[in-house]
C-alpha cells in the first residue's frame, strides 16, 4: 500500500472502527499527507483528541498520542504545548465536541493564539450516540432528537475562530480533499492558533434520517451545499440560505501565545 | 543558625507553594475561587521566575486537563480550586486516574453543597475527595493541620503522585488557607523528592502500561521518543481500548490496588498520648489542633484521652482505627460536617468500641472545650 | 483465512491499482466519483478496476477512500516515459 500514508499507521488497530463512508478516514489520510509533505518527524508530534466518533483518530496514528474527555482536547493540548512548546500540537476534535461542549475551550485558545492546529470534522451530528442534533446541524435539517427540524440557527464556527483571534482559519470538505489536505498543511505551518474545519459525511446517523443514506449521496449533497468564498461573498442572503462558503477566511501572523509567555519569563528572570 | 535555613511567616496557602515549588512542580493551572486563590496567585508571581508556566485558564475543567497535558509531556503539574471547583474538575481527575498521570488537585475547603457558605472553613468534602470521581478509581488525599505542615505535605503529595502515577488530593481548609505560621522552609537538599519512573526498556519494547512490581508502570514523556496512546477509555498494557473482560478486570483492579497495598508507606499519621487513653479522639486537619488542646484539657482533669491525627485520609488507616478499637472505651470524631469519616471510624472499629462524631456545619471551628465537653458528656 | 488473497492488484503497463479488499468497506465512494469509470463493483461490493486503460492516476479514489484501502501507481516505466516524451516536447 501507499507508504507516504501507512508509515505513520498503527497498523495492528486496523481497519478502523469507522462506518462505511465515514469522512473520518478520508480526514485522517488528509492529515496524515499534509505531515508527510512536511516531514515531520512522528516524535515531535502531539495529537490530542476529546470524545465521539472523530476522538478515535488518535488510536491508530504513531505519534504521541492522547484521547481524552469530551470537548477537552484543547486545554490538554494547551498543558501539552506549553510544557514543551517543541512538540507540534494537533487535535481533532468533532462538531459537537468542538462547539458544544468545548465551545468555550475553543473560543479561549483562539483568544491565546496558542500555536496549536485544530481540525474540526464537521458531519453535522452527534453520530456514536446515535444522531443528535449538533450546535453545526443546520437549521431544519434533522436529528434523532430534532425529530421536526432543527431550530436552532445554523452556526459559523470558523466565523467564531476568527473572531475570538486565532491567526488561521479555513473551510473544506472531504470532496474537495485536495484542498483540504492543502489547508491542513498550511495550518500546521502556521504559528499561532490555526483552525481548518472541513465538512464531512455520516451516512449512517445524519444521513438516514436526512434523505442522504449512502456515503454518494452524502458527498454529492457536501458538494452541492458548499461554493468557494469568492462565489459566496456575491451571492444573495436568499442565495446563500442553506449553503457554506469554502476556503480560507483568515491568514495573519500576529504575536503567538508560548513566545510571548517565553519574552515575559526573559524579562522577569 | 543555619543560613541557608529560612525562616518565614506564611499563610497557609503560600506554604502549599513553598512546598510545591521545593518538590518540582513547573506548572500550574487555575481558576480564581475563594479561599485558594492566593495559590495561583503564589504561582503566577514564582512560576515563570523559576523558568515554569503558570496559566489561568477559561474554567476549572481546563485548568485540570492543562495540568494533565503538561504532566503527560513531563512537568510536574498541581492545580488548586475549592468546593465548586473540584466539582468541575471531577470527570479529569478521574482522566488522570485510569490514564495513571500524575498530578495533585488542592482543595481549599469550605462549606457546601454549592455556592454554599463562602468562605468559611469546612471538612465537607473528604468524602468527595474519595469518590468524587465515577467508577472504581485509587485516590490519595493528605490533610495537613498547620501551615508549616502544609509545606511538608504538599511536598510529600507531589511524591506520592510521582511515585504511584495517581492524582493526589491536598485538602486544606479556608482556616488552614489564611491562617498565618512560622514556618521553616528547608533547603533542596533537606528534602526527599520522588521523581516519576522512566522506561528502562527499548522503544520498540515499550509497553506504556505493563506494570512492575510495585503495579506502577514507568512513564514515558511525550516528546521522550517513546510513542504511545493514552486513553481515558479501559486499555491494556499497550495502551490501546479493550473490553475483553480479563484486561478490564487486571487494570482496574490495578489501579486500585498500586495505592492499597502500599498503604503502609502512603499513611501518614500521629499518635499523641494513646498508650493509656480510654478515650481516643481520630481527627484531621484544622481539627486536629483543636482535639490536641482538648488532649490537654482532659489530662489536667484527670481524663485520660489520647489523639490519633490522620494526615492520609486516603487510603484509609483502617489498621490503626482497628487497634485503636480494641484498646479503647470510646472513640470520638470531631470534624466540620456530619460524620464523613466518623463512619469510617466505625466501619473500621468493626464495633470493638463506642465511636462518637461530632459534627459541627455553622461555619465556624470546633474548639477544643466542646470537644472535652462532647467527651465528658458520653464518657458519663 | 489468507489475509494476503484479498489484496487484488489491478495492473496494465502505465498503472498499478491494489484493493485490499480486508480494509475496503463497499461505500462505493471510489467507484461513483472516479471522472474516467475507472472502477466498478465485482460481486463482493469492492472496487475492481474493470477500465484500468482510462485511468489517469487522478488518485481521489485513493484521497477519497476512508478505509485505505485502494492505492494507484504510476508504473515505474510509464513515469520514465512520459518524462522522456515532455523532454522532447520541450
Amino acid at each position: 500500500m501507499n507508504n507516504s500514508i501507512t508509515q505513520y499507521f498503527r497498523k495492528e488497530m486496523f481497519p478502523h472502527i469507522w462506518c462505511p463512508g465515514c469522512g473520518i478516514g478520508i480526514i485522517l489520510g488528509a492529515i496524515l499527507r499534509a505531515i508527510h509533505s512536511l516531514g515531520w518527524e512522528k516524535d515531535d508530534i502531539a495529537m490530542v483528541s476529546g470524545i465521539g466518533c472523530s476522538s478515535r483518530i488518535t488510536g491508530y496514528v504513531d505519534f504521541n498520542t492522547m484521547n481524552t474527555t469530551h470537548g477537552r482536547a484543547l486545554p490538554f493540548a494547551t498543558g501539552i504545548k506549553m510544557a514543551n512548546p517543541s512538540l507540534k500540537v494537533i487535535t481533532v476534535m468533532g462538531d459537537g465536541d468542538c462547539a458544544a461542549i468545548g465551545g468555550n475551550h475553543f473560543i479561549h485558545s483562539a483568544r491565546r493564539n496558542i500555536d496549536i492546529t485544530a481540525i474540526i470534522i464537521n458531519n453535522m451530528i452527534y453520530g456514536m450516540t446515535g444522531g443528535q442534533y449538533s450546535p453545526l446541524t443546520p437549521t431544519g435539517k434533522f436529528g434523532s432528537t430534532a425529530p421536526y427540524g432543527n431550530i436552532d440557527q445554523t452556526f459559523d464556527l470558523a466565523a467564531l475562530a476568527a473572531s475570538a483571534g486565532a491567526s488561521y482559519v479555513s473551510r473544506s470538505t472531504i470532496f474537495d480533499v485536495n484542498q483540504a489536505t492543502r489547508f491542513i498543511k498550511k495550518a500546521l505551518l502556521k504559528k499561532g492558533f490555526s483552525v481548518v474545519e472541513i465538512i464531512s459525511d455520516c451516512p449512517i446517523s445524519f444521513g438516514r434520517i436526512n434523505q442522504l443514506r449512502t456515503p454518494v449521496q452524502m458527498l454529492e449533497w457536501i458538494k452541492n451545499i458548499t461554493v468557494p468564498k469568492k462565489v459566496w461573498d456575491k451571492l444573495s442572503e436568499e442565495e446563500k440560505e442553506g449553503k457554506f462558503p469554502t476556503g480560507e477566511f483568515l491568514d495573519i501572523d500576529i504575536p503567538e501565545y508560548t513566545e510571548r509567555y517565553q519574552e515575559t519569563c526573559n524579562r522577569i528572570q | 543558625m543555619d543560613k541557608n535555613k529560612s525562616v518565614k511567616v506564611l499563610q497557609g496557602n503560600e506554604a502549599c507553594v513553598e512546598g510545591a515549588l521545593l518538590a518540582g512542580v513547573r506548572f500550574f493551572a487555575g481558576y480564581p475561587i475563594t479561599p485558594a486563590s492566593e495559590i495561583a496567585e503564589g504561582m503566577a508571581v514564582r512560576l515563570p521566575k523559576l523558568g515554569g508556566v503558570f496559566m489561568q485558564m477559561e474554567d476549572e475543567i481546563a485548568s485540570m486537563a492543562a495540568v494533565i497535558g503538561a504532566s503527560i509531556a513531563g512537568s510536574k503539574s498541581m492545580t488548586a480550586s475549592s468546593g465548586p471547583g473540584i466539582c468541575l474538575k471531577q470527570e479529569n481527575i478521574g482522566f488522570a486516574a485510569i490514564t495513571e498521570v500524575p498530578c495533585v488537585i488542592v482543595n481549599s475547603q469550605r462549606g457546601g453543597p454549592s455556592t454554599g457558605l463562602p468562605t468559611k472553613p469546612s471538612q465537607g468534602d473528604v468524602m468527595q475527595a474519595r469518590w468524587g470521581t465515577h467508577g472504581d478509581h485509587p485516590m490519595i488525599a493528605l490533610a495537613p493541620s498547620d501551615v508549616n505542615e502544609v509545606l511538608h505535605i504538599t511536598i510529600k503529595a507531589i511524591n506520592f503522585s510521582e511515585k504511584y502515577r495517581t492524582p493526589v488530593m491536598l485538602l486544606l481548609d479556608e482556616v488552614i488557607s489564611h491562617m498565618r505560621e512560622k514556618v521553616n522552609i528547608p533547603t533542596r537538599e533537606e528534602i526527599e523528592i520522588i521523581d516519576r519512573k522512566k522506561p528502562t526498556v527499548d522503544k520498540d519494547n515499550f509497553l506504556p502500561f505493563k506494570a512492575d512490581e510495585d503495579l506502577v508502570p514507568p512513564m514515558a514523556n511525550f516528546g521522550s521518543g517513546y510513542r504511545y496512546h493514552l486513553t481515558g477509555l479501559v486499555h491494556n498494557e499497550k495502551g490501546y481500548p479493550t473490553s475483553n473482560n480479563k484486561e478490564v478486570d487486571q487494570l482496574i483492579r490495578r489501579l486500585t490496588n498500586k495505592v492499597e497495598l502500599n498503604k503502609k508507606d502512603i499513611i501518614i499519621e500521629e499518635e499523641y498520648l494513646l498508650d493509656d487513653a480510654r478515650v481516643a479522639i481520630v481527627a484531621y486537619g484544622s481539627v486536629a489542633r483543636a482535639a490536641e488542646r482538648t488532649v490537654k484539657l482532659a489530662r489536667e482533669k484527670g481524663i485520660k484521652v489520647g489523639l490519633l491525627k490522620l494526615v492520609t485520609l486516603w487510603p484509609f488507616s483502617d489498621e490503626t482505627i482497628n487497634r485503636l478499637a480494641g484498646q479503647v472505651d470510646l472513640i470520638i470524631v470531631p470534624e466540620l460536617n456530619l460524620g464523613q469519616m466518623a463512619r469510617e471510624v466505625q466501619r473500621a472499629a468493626e464495633g470493638k468500641c463506642r465511636v462518637i462524631p461530632y459534627g459541627r456545619v455553622d461555619g465556624e471551628l470546633i474548639n477544643p472545650v466542646e470537644i472535652l465537653s462532647k467527651i465528658e458528656e458520653e464518657s458519663k | 483465512m489468507d489475509k494476503k488473497n484479498n489484496i487484488k492488484v489491478y495492473k496494465n503497463e502505465k498503472t498499478t491499482i491494489t484493493v485490499n479488499e480486508n480494509w475496503c468497506k463497499s461505500c462505493g465512494i471510489c467507484i461513483h466519483f472516479c471522472p474516467k469509470k475507472v472502477l466498478v463493483s465485482n460481486e463482493k461490493g469492492f472496487p475492481e478496476a474493470k477500465n484500468i486503460d482510462d485511468c489517469i492516476h487522478c488518485n481521489l479514489c485513493e484521497l477519497r477512500c476512508p478505509d485505505f484501502a485502494i492505492n494507484v501507481k504510476k508504473n515505474e516505466i510509464a513515469v520514465e516515459h512520459s518524462v522522456n516524451q515532455k523532454g522532447l516536447e520541450d
